[in-house]
């Protein structure tokens, strides 16, 4: 009994009804964090006394990069879930995180790209973090490109979720390398974190960023894991039933 | 030693044995690559000299991105994989004796010839043995992860370019290391905490990448 919640998520009609409620409040919050988060960051927060108004791009940056990578370890273990329960949703899950986390990775890559410019004076430096990310993009890439491969979805998605799971092993392999060829190839005059810590003032403002960040990236995977649900299962009753305006008589 | 594994070895070697023009293929691969960085870059030796570490093993990866397509593909194709799969105990024997054999054929090769392109683009003298050390365990690395990802498409028609996508990230480490055992030689330094991580990598690989590709082709291969 206790396990019923769990064996819920299996039905997608399920998914869809639940959903579909929890969409609007998830997307609202993110909507109000992001707004109150940008106003505070990008208006309100005091320009830094070295790189003046140029860091506030941070307030994407930071949260992107965050979740471009807690969105790689969401994307392996929705994949495991799918390999070991067998639970269809979950590799919806998987398909729909990989896209949006490739996503997410290159806005931090862009975002760190266009901080750079006026910050070093140059689009793109080999430094270790910007380098992981490169990688990380490279893993989601090759995710999404095998996915795509293969005709049957059963076999696309369970190929798709061993590659996440061998990326979730390397993953910290690659970064602990990257960092060591970072230190042997260490250019002495460019430096990410000059100042580490930042003030509360901009700190804050920071937080609120990244909370919204998250609740966006809940919406958006609720939202496209909603939009694959659909397609795949436009054969089946129910949503037929809601495509023809009645849903059971449930607003759906 | 696990007769499964000597077996499947002796097969897989046998069959090479009989293709031998197959298996000189990558090694032509290698070289011909070395000969066009002097073109396209610079015939000055100081120049070769900095890049060569990196280089071969760029190249090195490469010509082992390239024979990794056919490692799962023929035996997939005329049913060979399916009885393996039948096989009631050491299904991750064979497939280990099948990757290793892979390694004895394009990695091993590609270590042995590796002097002449040390030669070609002038690699300073103290990173030879480096040189060499290094792709003897680092070419392990590259076979066991890169018989990864040919499983994963074993069942794929044209897997070649989709094949090289997912395999490369996870490369990343073998080539940091791999060329930091020369530069590092290179540049007096000891160059054993590299070579150290690079073997503990291919032991890592060696280990755990014949279950995922057991795994793998149990997936792809079995519909």
């Amino acid at each position: 009994m206790a396990w019923q919640w769990f064996h819920q998520w299996g039905s997608p009609r399920w998914f869809y009804q639940r959903s579909g409620v929890w969409l609007p409040w998830l997307g609202g919050a993110a909507g109000l964090l992001l707004a109150i988060g940008l106003v505070w960051g990008l208006a309100l927060a005091p320009a830094d006394f070295k790189q003046g108004n140029s860091y506030r791009i941070i307030y994407l940056h930071v949260p992107a990069s965050f979740l471009a990578l807690a969105g790689y370890y969401l994307m392996a273990i929705a994949g495991a879930i799918g390999l070991v329960w067998k639970i269809k949703l979950a590799y919806t899950a998987m398909k729909c995180a990989a896209t949006i986390g490739a996503a997410l990775t290159f806005v931090a890559l862009f975002t760190g790209a266009v901080w750079g410019k006026p910050t070093w004076g140059t689009y793109w430096v080999w430094d270790a973090r910007i380098t992981s990310m490169l990688v990380l993009l490279f893993l989601y890439f090759g995710v999404i490109a095998l996915y795509q491969a293969f005709d049957r979805v059963d076999v696309a998605n369970k190929a798709a979720a061993l590659l996440a799971l061998v990326g979730t092993v390397n993953v910290p392999i690659i970064y602990k390398s990257v960092d060591w060829w970072y230190t042997l190839h260490q250019p002495a005059s460019l430096k990410l974190t000059g100042e580490s810590t930042l003030h509360a003032s901009m700190l804050q403002p920071l937080l609120v960023m990244v909370v919204g960040f998250y609740l966006f990236y809940a919406a958006a995977l609720l939202l496209s894991m909603r939009a694959e649900v659909i397609a795949r299962e436009s054969g089946g009753g129910w949503v037929k039933a809601l495509a023809a305006g009645q849903g059971g008589g449930q607003q759906l | 030693m696990n007769s499964a594994l000597t077996r499947s070895l002796r097969r897989e070697l046998l069959l090479a044995a009989r293709r031998r023009g197959e298996l000189a293929n990558p090694l032509l691969f290698f070289v011909m690559v070395a000969a066009l960085v002097p073109l396209g870059i610079s015939p000055q030796a100081s120049v070769l000299a900095e890049l060569a570490p990196g280089m071969i093993w760029v190249m090195a990866l490469l010509a082992t991105l390239l024979s990794l397509e056919p490692l799962f593909a023929e035996d997939y194709r005329d049913g060979t994989l399916d009885q393996l799969l039948l096989a009631p105990a050491g299904m991750v024997f064979v497939i280990l004796g099948k990757m290793l054999a892979h390694w004895l054929v394009t990695g091993l090769p590609l270590t042995l010839i590796a002097p002449l392109l040390a030669v070609l683009l002038a690699l300073p003298a103290a990173g030879w043995l480096p040189l060499l050390l290094g792709l003897l365990v680092g070419t392990l690395a590259l076979s066991m992860i890169g018989a990864m990802g040919a499983a994963l498409t074993v069942s794929l028609q044209r897997s070649g370019v989709l094949l090289t996508l997912i395999v490369m990230p996870l490369y990343v480490p073998v080539i940091i290391f791999g060329s930091a055992v020369v530069q590092r030689a290179i540049e007096g330094f000891s160059w054993l905490a590299p070579l150290a991580l690079l073997g503990s990598i291919s032991l890592l690989a060696l280990a755990l990448c014949p279950l995922v590709v057991v795994g793998a082709l149990r997936l792809t291969a079995s519909d």
